[in-house]
């Protein structure tokens, strides 16, 4: 086994490819929370007074707060008065209209991150919302998709654009005092996508957002909001990476989701950010709450991740299925290496009646990664017919990793049917013969093990991003991929 | 006064006259069971471990010593024998030991009264007595530590297969009133034993009591023990028990726990495969209705290589009922070559009815195949129809799918008349029992 181990061990270890800094002028808030913080960022960004009365409510309810301790993971208490709540580049105070007037440092960045924001146009039909820190430095296509009446830019924007829309649904998934982190986004959120897609329009393209953390010390707090109205289908790719720091930075966003009658949504992300060093040095503490509501019947809302980066993830995307009928999907893969530690997984509320669910998580834990599934399906009394099926499958790469499964299972209706299933190994030795005794090397096998561990999930994703989700794969197992 | 108060006073007044006091370790336990319990009270939801389970209902009662009750008669106990099968038997009533009703035959086998071996020979039981069982994670397994009053101690020599299987009978009777029973249970089974042990809780009436009890299993190596637990209490009754066992190298603990009684009752199990080649098989059964509300909680702790790990539990829940079950597998660093499975399957028979299931996989080890699964429905619809089809009406057919569902966990046991006791009473307790009955 000796020669696997190393050899494995190997394809783990891998340089962060997307750790350089962009050095670009900064307008940066000081260290430090309190309301003067949260007034600011609202006067930032001239938003109504609703606005500021609720970021303030979530402020204070956050005070009240403490962080939860209950998640798989380990890391120093985090202190919230050491990081900044606003940084934006400082060329934005036009705000630009087209590409041409963006920094052009700022698209060098997103090039090297293989993001092809310039050739989108011609090629892919991606429209990308690209958040720089803070503020949303460029949207492409939103004249193409103003046509059929989808609104896509920043949520700074929305609120100035449409505030009612806005004040509609904000907070109305995720309450500015649902759990810890979800309240201190309310507070502090700088930016984030807004997407309303009409009753009865097929968004005729894939959306994009590219969220990335740049400057120093500064937290991300994006929040994102897409409503679905009846009849309508969207499908939302996000992309996240942050340069190598040596601290630890703070990413808290809220994504809520609402899909009315028949209405459908897809959302893929593809997380990427910095996960530390070999050592477990620095690396994003992601900590998002990210949350759909089936409101109406026959809707649908599918969440299908790829967390490769960050130092610790913790991350449930659920879905609320309050119409009848409506459907709920969650499809994960999670590596962890190095010293990586996720808690993740997903909340099915069935609600509804006929309602159903389907779970498919894939974690791999490699050198000292720590991965747990938290999961939780619920039936409540009303939830006639309601079926759900969970599948968690854990690949074990070395003998120093960890991986646990903590699926909770409610069921309030004899009518209802779950099913939950989790296996946990190593790559089987077997497997490895099988495909070395027919002249596949080691390293080729040990690609075809995982990327055929990881294909229901992978499947799932947009094509474009499918591409991308199995390069970081491969540069996460580097030096396997053939 | 709060109810930790209660019995911090309880144990000022009681603990002078509880068995073996005076021996300096003892009294240690009971002193740590007793200030542990003063620190941390009862558990409440916000402990993850009684998430779905509340215990205010305990908490507000104040339970003591049972009162004089009238003496139980051999007769009263025959409902609750096993016919059929030729065994040792102690039994217990309201909590301490009654000789009268006990049978114990010659043997290598040495079982006996706790309470009687803690006044005449404490050594006998100091290097194992509460050393299993986890006070600082449960406040009852503290409290118990602390009030522990009698139970048996039963030992198999080394290298010695007993030929008899000891029943361990508990009755709590209605007369006794609103009495804690902190029972303890001893078994040790040393190097190359084997043997079968029975515990059954039964009522004789319908009281409000409650049984504590805790029950520590020692395996020595190459040993093997089939452990027995049925829960027939009354439905009124508040049932907690604890099972924590040790295993040596290439020991076999095989667990069958049933739970059919109480209007609360709670079940931990707690398995430690602390040498190489362990075999570590648990098989449950929990049917409830009414308002009753049942709460399985068990781990598994595999602490070194080559141990397996077999877990089968079902639930039948109905009525206003509530079912919980917890399945906890821990894989320690060392255990590589860990083979661990675990299944828990749910009925639910009503809309009023509510099942938590919760199977949970802690792995440090890579080299190890584990897996759970966990379901939570209704009976096949095919299956109905089947037997619809040929002539069997429709709650008749329920009542029988849902008789060869438990049946499945009752088929584990190799004791016969165990089975037949069982199946008697599982009869009973499914849809339209008397067309089963005739069917069967």
């Amino acid at each position: 086994m000796g020669a696997t181990s190393e050899q494995v061990e190997s394809l783990v270890r891998r340089e962060y490819q997307h750790g350089f800094v962009t050095d670009i002028e900064n307008e940066t808030v000081p260290p430090g929370l309190n309301e003067d913080v949260v007034r600011l960022i609202s006067a930032k960004k001239n938003e109504p007074q609703w606005m500021l009365d609720w970021r303030l409510e979530a402020y204070r309810n956050w005070l009240k707060m403490t962080p939860p301790s209950w998640a798989q993971v380990k890391h120093p208490e985090i202190d919230f008065q050491s990081i900044s709540y606003y940084s934006a580049p400082k060329s934005k105070d036009d705000g630009p209209k087209s590409l041409d007037e963006v920094d052009p440092r700022l698209l060098e960045t997103y090039e090297k991150l293989g993001i092809p924001l310039e050739e989108q146009k011609m090629l892919a039909g991606v429209a990308v919302d690209a958040v720089f820190d803070s503020v949303s430095v460029a949207t492409t296509f939103r004249e193409k998709l103003s046509e059929v009446g989808v609104i896509f830019c920043s949520i700074s924007e929305a609120l100035k654009d449409y505030p009612e829309l806005v004040r509609q649904y904000i907070g109305s998934v995720v309450p500015e005092n649902d759990n810890y982190f979800a309240a201190l986004n309310s507070a502090v959120f700088s930016d984030g996508s807004f997407v309303y897609i009409p009753k009865g329009v097929r968004c005729p393209m894939e959306l994009s957002t590219y969220f990335r953390i740049n400057a120093q010390n500064t937290g991300q707090f994006e929040r994102t909001l897409i409503v679905a109205e009846e009849g309508s289908y969207v499908s939302y790719l996000e992309g996240c990476t942050a340069p190598k720091r040596d601290e630890n930075q703070l990413h808290a966003a809220v994504v809520e989701l609402v899909a009315m009658t028949d209405a459908e949504i897809k959302y893929s992300t593809v997380q990427n950010w910095y996960p530390g060093d070999e050592d477990g040095r620095g690396g994003i503490y992601n900590f998002v709450t990210k949350r759909g509501e089936c409101r109406g019947d026959r809707s649908k809302i599918a969440w299908t991740q790829v967390e490769t980066g960050s130092a610790i993830t913790w991350k449930y995307p659920s879905c609320v299925l309050k119409g009848d009928y409506s459907v709920g999907e969650f499809y994960s893969v999670a590596l962890t290496s190095n010293h990586q530690q996720a808690d993740t997984g997903t909340k099915m509320i069935h609600v509804g009646r006929n309602t159903t669910s389907t779970i498919i998580a894939k974690g791999i834990s490699a050198m000292q990664g720590e991965q747990a599934y938290r999961g939780l399906v619920r039936f409540g009394k009303g939830a006639e017919n309601a079926r759900n099926y969970t599948q968690c499958d854990s690949l074990l790469v070395g003998d120093r990793c960890g991986a646990h499964t903590f699926p909770y299972i409610e069921a309030m209706n004899p009518t209802a049917k779950v099913e939950h299933e989790a296996s946990t190994s190593k790559i089987g030795e077997d497997q490895l013969f099988y495909c070395k005794q027919r002249g596949i090397s080691e390293e080729d096998a040990v690609s075809m093990i995982v990327n055929g561990f990881c294909k229901e999930v992978m499947k799932e994703l947009p094509m474009e991003f499918a591409v991308e989700a199995q390069k970081l794969l491969g540069i996460s197992l580097e030096g396997a991929v053939g | 006064m709060s109810a930790v108060d209660h019995y911090l006073n309880a144990f000022e007044a009681e603990a002078a006259g509880l068995p073996g006091r005076g021996q300096p370790w003892l009294d240690g336990i009971r002193d740590a069971g007793i200030e542990r319990f003063a620190e941390v009270g009862f558990p409440t939801p916000r402990n993850e471990q009684w998430k779905y389970t509340r215990v205010a209902a305990i908490e507000k009662r104040r339970f003591g010593l049972p009162a004089a009750a009238t003496p139980v008669t051999a007769r009263q106990l025959e409902p609750f024998l096993f016919s059929g099968l030729a065994c040792d038997r102690l039994v217990f009533v309201n909590g301490r030991y009654a000789s009268a009703l006990s049978s114990i035959s010659e043997g290598e086998v040495r079982m006996e009264s706790l309470a009687a071996v803690l006044k005449n020979e404490p050594a006998l039981v100091e290097q194992h007595l509460a050393h299993y069982g986890d006070m600082k994670r449960n406040a009852f397994t503290a409290l118990n530590a602390a009030f522990m009053l009698d139970g048996a101690y039963v030992h198999l020599p080394r290298n010695v297969a007993a030929e008899r299987p000891v029943h361990l009978l508990f009755v709590s009777t209605e007369d006794g009133g609103e009495f804690a029973a902190h029972t303890r249970n001893l078994i040790v089974a040393e190097e190359g034993s084997s043997g079968k042990v029975i515990e059954s809780y039964v009522a004789l009436g319908d009281g409000g009591y409650l049984t504590n009890n805790a029950t520590e299993v020692v395996l020595g190596a190459n040993s093997e023990l089939e452990h027995y637990k049925l829960q027939e209490e009354s439905l009124k009754a508040f049932h907690i028990a604890a099972l924590d066992v040790h295993q040596d190298r290439d020991s076999r603990f095989t667990s069958h726990a049933v739970s059919f009684g109480a209007l609360l009752g709670r079940q931990d199990i707690n398995a430690v495969l602390d040498a190489e080649g362990a075999v570590c098989n648990l098989y449950g059964l929990y049917v409830a209705d009414g308002r009753q509300h049942v709460d399985f909680h068990t781990t598994v702790e595999h602490a070194k290589p080559h141990g397996t790990s077999r877990e089968f539990y079902k639930g039948i829940i109905g009525g206003r009922a509530r079912g919980v079950f917890n399945g906890r597998v821990h894989v320690h660093q060392d255990a590589q070559k860990t083979d661990s499975q675990q299944s828990n399957k749910n009925l639910l028979l009503s809309h009023h009815a509510e099942v938590d299931a919760k199977p949970e996989l802690e792995i440090y080890a890579d080299d190890v195949k584990c897996s759970h699964g966990a379901t939570v429905g209704q009976l096949d619809d095919n299956m109905l129809f089947y037997l619809r089809s040929r002539g069997i009406d429709k709650e008749a057919a329920r009542g029988l799918l849902t008789y060869g569902f438990a049946q499945d966990i009752i088929d584990h046991m190799s004791l016969a008349a165990v089975r037949d006791h069982l199946e008697g009473i599982l009869v009973r307790r499914v849809p339209a029992a008397e067309s089963v009955a005739g069917i069967l």
